[in-house]
């Protein structure tokens, strides 16, 4: 990832995913950051009011009664012309629920770090994608990081992506609560004149302001006709269309200032000469890579696609490297209840009849998947389709045997 | 901008505050309230509103009927909104109003808890909440600020529990402005909004508004409705400002019980309170002396 010269000067910090999302906060200037505390968001928030409190960043900090509060007031604040940010997890982030539908129709800029946790009942503070992948529908882009370095990196480049002209759609920056935001990585950081020629403060006036005295602009009146309802819903899925270049071009410029390389919406690892692709998302990809080498070294023609942007969905990423595989086999630390993986679901769709299928729901709740356990899963798969040809499992849940 | 005067209020009377052809009700207080409103602050300002009638008056997109900047919003989050929106614009010097416009049912029951955030923060905006005792946009529900015994669809036989009394909530939040106004007393209600434009931080004023279909009360009857309860004692004008509570001037009368209209002339114009006994009626009114008692005391506390 780190193979080109950084061009712009860059300091190497160690820091938690967290407060790697507040470094990112800071250098792009935000105004306004609102936001309320649940585990393991939190340290963000605390990381973001310490900032502020020393004269690091030149912010307000609403501290709201509440998620729905938080994304409310960091709502009005965008459409009063500022770059704002909230961050939240879980049960928070399901209290905004309303607000994030607002949000997304209402086109304006904004910037959200979601750490991952499961939902209760019970109570459970560990992780579990299930939280961020119930946004899916909401209008919002929605990415996920593998490591603390690419949480910093999703983080400063969503303002570039939420402001630019051709998407005006909310960013949900998503990383793996305990895993990734209370985990120590080092990473490399641009410095502020670097971050500050590329992203410029933002324009209040694109795509509108509501200020006193300003032009009398309504956001949000019933439409006359239902169909207007339709159209502002083929102009979101367009501009998540329009996402995927824009992703591209911001990432493409975004290396020139720090070296580092990204796939786009999707990475695949030793897929070129693959037969079998394992899907993944998130910070468990490090491990479940780890597994596909090991196969690898085992002569299993296996690869990996990682999943970066889960919104817009990368369709032609997916179907491409699937194509011509004999099997796909998905990892999904989410449920969704009466169908299995939510990506599992939505790959589905792109893989033919004729390739073996696997949906595996794994580490739900936050429990443990070692690289070992990985690549049984994968190497069973793989045996299995030689041994029996087409194989077609639609979800297994692999839950691990515990002491009652 | 100064106390309001005849001469102005009768300039403001040509001024297209609210464009024709809106979708309210015939007679419908929000609209009175509105303008009164935009007089106050000449047009100028810009507006938070959750959802309630105050959504669908302005008609439909791509047109609007109301000449400010407004922000639409979910039902509980106006005031979270308005923070937000007002900080951003204050960030970048513009120090004009950010007014939210929001029904009882916004700002009593669902928007509550952001209501009571914004106001402890003390956050720069003018919060109205125009009154008109019940959930009226989707139908006349009963909300916390219904009356006791009113009739409403989710309250057949009348409603059981007392009104909420907002303001004085508003009060104990310990922020700089809380005022009651009503429809039916434009001067006042201008004042009232332009001495809270004085003043820096969250000033709330909870407007009474008499709704005709919401209330079984004719068309016509809505300035008379509200003028009605000022003049019984049902709604008192007080107005708190930065440590000092009053009675306003329309109330300053009804101090004295012996020059209040008789509560039943306020109650049989109403057919929301046509199922109401003679008995009902006295207890209504213990309920509204011991109001007055409360005010008049807190008007000693914060002389
Ligand atoms: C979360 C949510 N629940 C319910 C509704 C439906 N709803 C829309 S307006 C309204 C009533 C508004 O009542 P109030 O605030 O008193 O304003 P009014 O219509 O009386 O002016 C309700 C219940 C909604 N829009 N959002
Ligand atoms: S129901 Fe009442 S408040 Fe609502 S529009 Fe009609 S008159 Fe106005």
């Amino acid at each position: 990832m780190s193979s080109q010269v950084p061009l712009a000067k860059q300091a190497r910090k160690v820091l938690v995913g967290d407060h790697a999302v507040a470094e990112a906060v800071k250098l792009a200037k935000v105004n306004i950051v609102s936001a309320y505390p649940i585990t393991p968001q939190t340290l963000i928030v605390e990381r973001i009011s310490e900032m502020i409190e020393k004269g690091e960043l030149r912010a307000d900090y609403v501290r709201v009664e509440s998620e729905f509060a938080a994304l409310a007031t960091v709502y009005g604040a965008a459409a009063g012309g500022a770059r704002a940010f909230t961050a939240t997890s879980s049960h928070g982030l399901f209290y905004m629920y309303e607000m994030l539908w607002w949000a997304a129709a209402s086109r304006v800029p904004l910037v959200m770090a979601v750490v991952t946790r499961a939902l209760g009942p019970p109570w459970n503070i560990h992780d579990e994608h299930t939280d961020i992948l119930a946004m899916r529908d909401s209008g919002w882009i929605i990415g996920m990081a593998q490591n603390v370095q690419e949480a910093f990196d999703m983080t400063l480049t969503a303002f570039k992506i939420s402001e630019n002209e051709k998407v005006l759609l909310p960013v949900a920056v998503g990383l793996d609560g305990f895993i990734l935001s209370h985990t120590a990585e080092p990473l490399d950081v641009p410095s502020q004149e670097d971050v500050d020629t590329w992203l410029p403060p933002r324009n209040p006036r694109i795509p509108y302001v509501i200020e006193p005295g300003g032009e009398a602009i309504t956001m949000g009146n019933l439409p006359g006709n239902d169909v207007y309802h339709a159209i502002l819903k083929k102009y979101m899925d367009e501009s998540m269309e329009a996402a995927k270049k824009v992703i591209a071009e911001v990432y493409d410029e975004y290396s020139k200032l720090t070296g580092r390389n990204y796939g786009v919406l999707t990475e695949c690892y030793k897929c070129s000469d693959a037969k079998y692709l394992a899907v993944s998302m998130g910070a468990w990809s490090g491990d479940i890579l780890n597994a596909v080498e090991r196969l690898r070294n085992e002569g299993y023609p296996i690869g990996l696609l990682r999943i970066r942007y889960i919104r817009p969905f990368p369709e032609e990423d997916i179907g491409g490297w699937i194509n011509g595989m004999k099997g796909v086999i998905i990892f999904d630390r989410d449920y969704s209840a009466g169908m299995g993986g939510v990506l599992a679901s939505e790959i589905s769709g792109l893989v033919p009849s004729s390739i073996s299928f696997e949906g595996v729901l794994a580490g739900l709740g936050g429990f443990d998947v070692s690289a070992d356990e990985f690549k049984t899963i994968m190497r069973d798969f793989v045996d299995k389709t030689e041994r029996e040809g087409l194989v077609k499992i639609r979800k297994y849940w692999y839950i691990p045997k515990i002491e009652r | 901008m100064g106390m309001v005067t005849i001469t102005e209020l009768h300039r403001y009377g040509r001024t297209k505050f609210i464009m024709p052809g809106t979708a309210a009700c015939p007679g419908c207080p929000l609209q009175v309230g509105m303008r009164q409103l935009a007089m106050a602050l000449d047009g100028k300002f810009a507006m938070v509103i959750p959802a309630g009638c105050s959504s669908v008056i302005p008609g439909i997109a791509p047109y609007t009927a109301y000449t400010v900047p407004v922000l639409h919003v979910p039902f509980a989050s106006s005031p979270a909104v308005a923070s937000g929106l007002v900080r951003a614009v204050r960030q970048r010097g513009i120090n004009g109003p950010v007014v939210v416009w929001a029904g009882d049912g916004a700002t009593a029951d669902i928007g509550f808890a952001a209501l009571s955030g914004a106001a402890y923060r003390n956050e720069d905006v003018l919060y109205v909440m125009a009154d008109n005792e019940a959930y009226m946009n989707t139908g006349i529900q009963a909300s916390g600020t219904t009356s006791w015994m009113a009739w409403t669809t989710t309250s057949p036989r009348g409603k059981t529990e007392d009104k909420k009394d907002v303001a004085l909530i508003m009060l104990m939040h310990k922020v700089p402005y809380v005022a009651t106004a009503s429809i039916a007393y434009p001067m006042d209600f201008i004042d009232k909004v332009r001495r809270a434009m004085q003043i820096k931080g969250f000033k709330f004023i909870h407007l009474h508004a008499p709704c005709p279909p919401g209330w079984k009360m004719d068309d016509s009857y809505t300035v008379r409705a509200a003028r009605l309860a000022v003049e019984t004692g049902a709604w008192i004008l007080w107005e708190y400002n930065q440590g000092r509570l009053t009675i306003s001037p329309p109330s300053i009368p009804y101090k004295d019980k012996s020059r209040r209209r008789s509560l039943e002339e306020y109650i049989k114009i109403q057919g929301r309170f046509a199922h109401l006994k003679p008995e009902d009626i006295k207890l209504m009114e213990d309920k509204m002396d011991r109001q007055w008692d409360l005010i008049l005391k807190l008007a000693e506390i914060y002389k």
